[in-house]
């Protein structure tokens, strides 16, 4: 195995320091191909402690006398001190960890060896396949039908096999619109919002150029959603870019819809009022903001989406289907001290975005807290696949089906559920609009002073929450109840 | 003269009102206008529900009457509880006449115009008595085991002879003659003389209150010195006190050139003298004015206008100083003596936050009621901790139109450090949020008597437990709304150890804007944005605090949501609701 090239020493003698409030471990650290392990040693408690290398965002050292310390900044905020008996250790283990943890091959990254108790390999990737929500709506509104025309990944790379498009229109325009559209990311559809009979599309920007190119198919495409759509029903594009971020990506080939080409469309560059129309969204390349925006309207106005396993279905539907390119995005977090510029906290935006609605609307979202922290933590290092590489053509042909566990079995077992689900939660038919007002927004300290607070008292009251729900529902079990619990935003 | 101004007939009634909502999407409602003696009342025309609105007319602070728009005459009022409700008349005439009528109603010159004067719930005068009688502080200092072989209960101010602005009783050491006690009080800035405030029966360390000495540069007091030195004895197992002057050092300086000051070292025998920092009451009020204003706009001058107003860093010098003392009092087991100018802002401020986080008694609603009581045998004023409250209640408060100098939001401040540690805390607090947001409410609602008058002996005065009704009775009888389902009992928590660690809030919010807009910010500024929030000072942050970054996070209290987020307030109820 060629990881063992990269450690240059076996074990050493360290003290860990975890933060303020946790006491410090004394044992043999070790360092394994994917780990950081402390042993606490043989007269204390077997529990081990462990490390994922790669959730290692930067990493110091220190030496002074007969001894170093090593400070591990992760990529999920904790900041970890290592003091370790001898210079040559240290730098050794130093050294070790920094090649390990910034490995670039997926194939030997350590959900490719993770075997978890009681999960079969490969039996838990159907849980989401976004084929399953296509098939609903096209069946539901007879105006959209899946497509196969990206079966070998040839029209856009970082769309998924599968994608929904309007019935009226061939594979052939598909593969014209998508020429047109930056990376061949044509518009598919995105949500379809059965109560008005509209959707909700994605895209990437056009390719119109300084010489203002159109392309007839991908007019064609956007016609024939209105077409499809309820009778009369218009159409706004929501650029996501500032309307002068957009006249300037024209420069570079790049651009936006040009009025006269799309009749019926309108294009935009700030929020939506509320009414009953299609939407486009794009940004430059579809595959960040866009994503964010298409993701979030879908959790306010889609009571399912904001269940446990429709929450699940939406990220890996509008996120990792969708060609979110989690690999480039996630390699860094905030510590590290190279920045590469396709690394960003999109999907970080996301749950954060996430958490504010659910702060909101305590009762309307079936997930807590800790689902986000756990989605957040694998993101940027995880023993799962789910999060590996940046598209499904990328996932394929590293065979991360058939080769890694996916995130979402392990989330679905029974004995993580106390963790991850919202006990408070009733199901809430209506569209939860969020107040956006800055006093509304708050930090979400559950995350970003996780490792600097005492966890007690928060995990005090969440157990409690859990109780009160617990109890409360024996209770209705015995004599039923009228249902005012329902929240009437 | 009577409440109801003769030159008025009321209600006063005007329809086709509008109350215009901030919120996006929601049409202003119409509807009509109540103006009764006490209320303002607006009630939806249309609408299944016919929301209304109640503003107690003492809780209206600044009438403002804007030119006129196409929509109508618009009328702002903004409450002392922190509402601004933006009206819209269709007359000119009517406007003015109403804006005249509020100007007139909302500060009455008179503490006989008060509501709490004309307020009757329709009970028994038995009713009415008991009510004042269902918190006793007395029995709280029995509660902590006084009197006991140190200390003991003297009525010796029951004319106010000592102090006008202590209560009839007070607890002293045992050791100390009367005259000691007298003594001291003419070394002591308005004759607040120390006493004790709060026992802790486990280790015998006490804190005591007083105000700042009138030493200027040389002067002694023997019986100041006496005092100091008899409270030290009270608790043998230490070798010294703590003096704590909460105000900034340079303040207490400048008052010894006016022969005030504070306490030399040298001069007392083992104490440690310390200086808290905490700003005095017109620092405080221009913070507050600075933090309302900048609500309401967007996210970034939000969160600038928040960290320029300064409210967080008082609220923290606040809770540090209770820290401080609460320290002092569990750890080190030394008695504590603690002021600052007059002793009845700042001390009683952080008194009484480090009782709370001392004693899980005062996390219930019985102990938050001791601890605010501002009546009769007190033994320390306002206070009972709590809040200045009592003694400068009116005064600090703005009940009466007066000197808008001496009106400053230490009581605010006080709710607000609770609810910091509530936030912290889930599990510790038997009351809710709400509770405290109806206790704001009633400071300034002047429908009870509990908060009128500036201390016991103005309270007499006025004879307010004859002619007016309790707070605590009324409170008490909605309970349920405010009980916080979490609370885990009494003997959970001990002592409280809170963290008042800063973190730099404003970057986070920044990257929070998307929710706002769909103009994202380009990655590389997010990224950016996110690597600003994480990089923490190292080590201990203290001295960063102090010279920018917010102390705490915030959410201002909610009470500044009640006119903003009316999603929030709802599903919270809800919460609650579901939470039984």
């Amino acid at each position: 195995m060629e990881f063992s090239e990269l450690i240059r020493t076996g074990q050493a003698q360290a003290e860990l320091l975890r933060g303020p409030e946790m006491p410090p471990l004394r044992g043999t650290l070790c360092v394994t191909g994917h780990h950081l392990l402390l042993s606490p040693g043989p007269q204390a408690t077997p529990d081990l402690w462990l490390l994922l290398l790669r959730s290692v965002d930067s990493i110091e050292k220190r030496v002074a006398g007969d001894a170093g310390t090593i400070t591990l900044r992760c990529k999920d905020l904790r900041v970890l001190q290592l003091d370790i008996e001898g210079v040559e250790a240290t730098l050794d283990i130093a050294r070790s960890i920094e090649a390990l943890s910034s490995l670039e091959s997926v194939i030997t990254s350590f959900p490719f060896f993770y075997r978890p108790k009681g999960l079969r390999l490969g039996e838990s990737w159907h849980f989401h396949p976004p084929e399953r929500y296509y098939k609903r709506v096209a069946r539901e509104t007879r105006a959209w039908r899946l497509s196969e025309a990206n079966e070998d990944f040839s029209l856009c790379p970082s769309y998924p096999r599968a994608v929904i498009v309007p019935r009226t229109v061939d594979d052939d325009a598909l593969a014209r619109s998508a020429r047109f559209r930056q990376g061949g990311r044509f518009p598919v559809l995105s949500y379809y919002h059965a109560p008005s009979g509209t959707v909700l599309l994605r895209s990437s920007q056009p390719l119109t150029g300084p010489q203002k190119r159109r392309c007839a198919e991908d007019e064609e495409l956007l016609q024939a959603v209105l077409a499809g759509a309820r009778p009369g029903a218009r159409g706004f594009i929501v650029d996501t870019r500032s309307a002068q971020a957009a006249k300037q990506a024209r420069m570079t080939g790049g651009g936006t819809e040009a009025k006269s080409a799309y009749p019926g469309w309108k294009r935009l560059h700030r929020p939506l009022e509320r009414e009953g129309a299609c939407i486009l969204v794009h940004g430059a390349e579809g595959t960040d903001s866009t994503l964010l925006v298409t993701s979030l309207a879908q959790l306010i106005l889609d009571p399912l989406s904001r269940t446990m396993a429709g929450f699940q279905e939406l990220i890996e539907r509008e996120w990792i289907q969708a060609g979110h390119p989690f690999q480039l995005r996630c390699a860094h977090s905030a510590f590290s001290h190279t920045r590469p510029k396709h690394e960003a906290p999109i999907f970080l935006l996301f749950l954060d975005c996430v958490w504010q609605l659910g702060r909101q609307f305590p009762l309307s979202l079936e997930f807590g807290e800790g689902m986000l922290l756990a989605l957040f933590d694998h993101s940027y290092a995880s023993p799962f696949g789910t999060f590996l590489c940046n598209s499904e053509k990328e996932r394929c042909l590293c065979e991360v089906r058939t080769r890694t566990h996916s995130l979402w079995s392990g989330l679905n077992q029974p004995k993580e559920q106390r963790k991850l689900r919202n006990p408070l939660y009733a199901p809430n038919p209506l569209a939860i609009w969020p107040s956006v007002e800055p006093q509304s927004l708050r930090l979400w300290q559950g995350l970003f002073l996780r490792w600097t607070h005492p966890p007690e008292p928060s995990e005090v009251a969440w157990e409690k929450v859990w109780q009160i729900a617990t109890d409360q529902e024996k209770t209705e079990g015995s004599q039923p109840t009228d249902s005012a619990s329902e929240p009437q935003p | 003269m009577s409440y109801l101004s003769s030159t008025h007939i009321y209600p006063i009634i005007v329809e086709n009102v509008k109350l215009l909502d901030r919120y996006v999407g929601k049409k202003p409602a119409n509807g009509s206008l109540y103006l009764t003696a006490t209320h303002l009342i607006y009630m939806e025309a249309s609408g299944a529900a016919r929301k209304e609105t109640w503003i107690a007319l003492h809780h209206i602070a600044t009438v403002e009457k804007l030119s006129i728009t196409s929509l109508g005459c618009p009328l702002i009022l903004r409450c002392k509880n922190f509402r601004v409700a933006h009206f819209v008349l269709e007359s000119d005439v009517v406007c003015h006449e109403v804006y005249i009528s509020l100007l007139k109603l909302s500060q009455p010159a008179l503490h006989e115009d008060l509501y709490a004067f004309s307020y009757n719930p329709k009970s028994s005068k038995e009713m009415r008595e008991n009510g004042w009688k269902l918190i006793d502080p007395i029995s709280d200092f029995g509660r902590m085991g006084l009197p006991n072989r140190y200390w003991t209960i003297t009525d010796a101010n029951r004319n106010y002879e000592i102090c006008s602005t202590y209560p009839p009783d007070i607890v002293v050491p045992k050791s100390v003659t009367l005259g000691t006690v007298v003594g001291s009080s003419k070394f002591r800035s308005k004759e607040r003389v120390p006493v004790l405030s709060y026992l802790y029966k486990e280790n015998n360390a006490a804190i005591c209150r007083c105000s700042q000495p009138l030493s200027g540069f040389y002067t002694r007091c023997i019986d100041d010195e006496l005092l100091l030195e008899a409270i030290s004895q009270t608790n043998p197992g230490s070798q010294f006190m703590y003096v704590v002057d909460t105000r900034p050092k340079l303040n207490a300086m400048a008052n010894r050139a006016a022969g005030k000051g504070y306490e030399k070292e040298d001069n007392y025998s083992n104490i440690r003298f310390r200086f808290m920092g905490i700003e005095n009451i017109h620092v405080m009020r221009s913070s507050l004015q600075k933090l309302l204003e900048g609500t309401g706009i967007s996210p970034g001058e939000f969160l600038s206008g928040l960290e320029s107003s300064g409210w967080l860093r008082h609220i923290k010098a606040i809770m540090d100083a209770g820290i401080f003392i609460a320290k002092a009092v569990k750890v080190e087991k030394t008695n504590v003596l603690v002021h600052c100018s007059d002793g009845w802002d700042r001390t009683a401020q952080v008194c009484s936050v480090a009782s709370i986080l001392l004693d899980p008694f005062y996390r219930t609603f019985k102990g938050l009621m001791v601890r605010e009581q501002p009546i009769p045998n007190s033994v320390i004023p306002d206070v009972n901790h709590c809040l200045s409250l009592p003694l400068f209640a009116s005064l600090r408060c703005g009940h009466l139109d007066g000197d808008s100098k001496e009106v400053s939001p230490i009581f605010t401040q006080f709710l607000d450090c609770i609810w910091q540690l509530m936030e912290q805390f889930p599990c510790a607090f038997e009351f809710n949020e709400n509770f405290l947001l109806e206790i704001h409410d009633h400071v300034f609602s002047c429908q009870f008597g509990n908060f009128l008058g500036n201390c016991q002996k103005d309270r007499e005065d006025l004879r307010i437990y004859e002619k007016t009704h309790s707070v605590w009775p009324f409170l008490v009888q909605r309970k349920p709304d405010f009980r916080n389902p979490l609370y885990k009992g009494f003997t959970v928590y001990g002592v409280l150890n809170p963290s008042t660690l800063s973190h730099p809030f404003l970057q986070q919010a920044q990257g929070l804007s998307c929710f706002a807009s769909p103009c994202i910010a380009d990655i590389i500024s997010i990224s950016l944005a996110m690597e600003i929030l994480t990089t923490r000072p190292p080590g201990n942050s203290l001295s960063l605090i102090g010279k920018s970054h917010l102390a705490m996070v915030y959410n201002p209290l909610n009470m500044l949501l009640h006119s903003v987020g009316y999603y929030i307030v709802e599903d919270f109820c809800i919460y609650i609701h579901k939470a039984y």
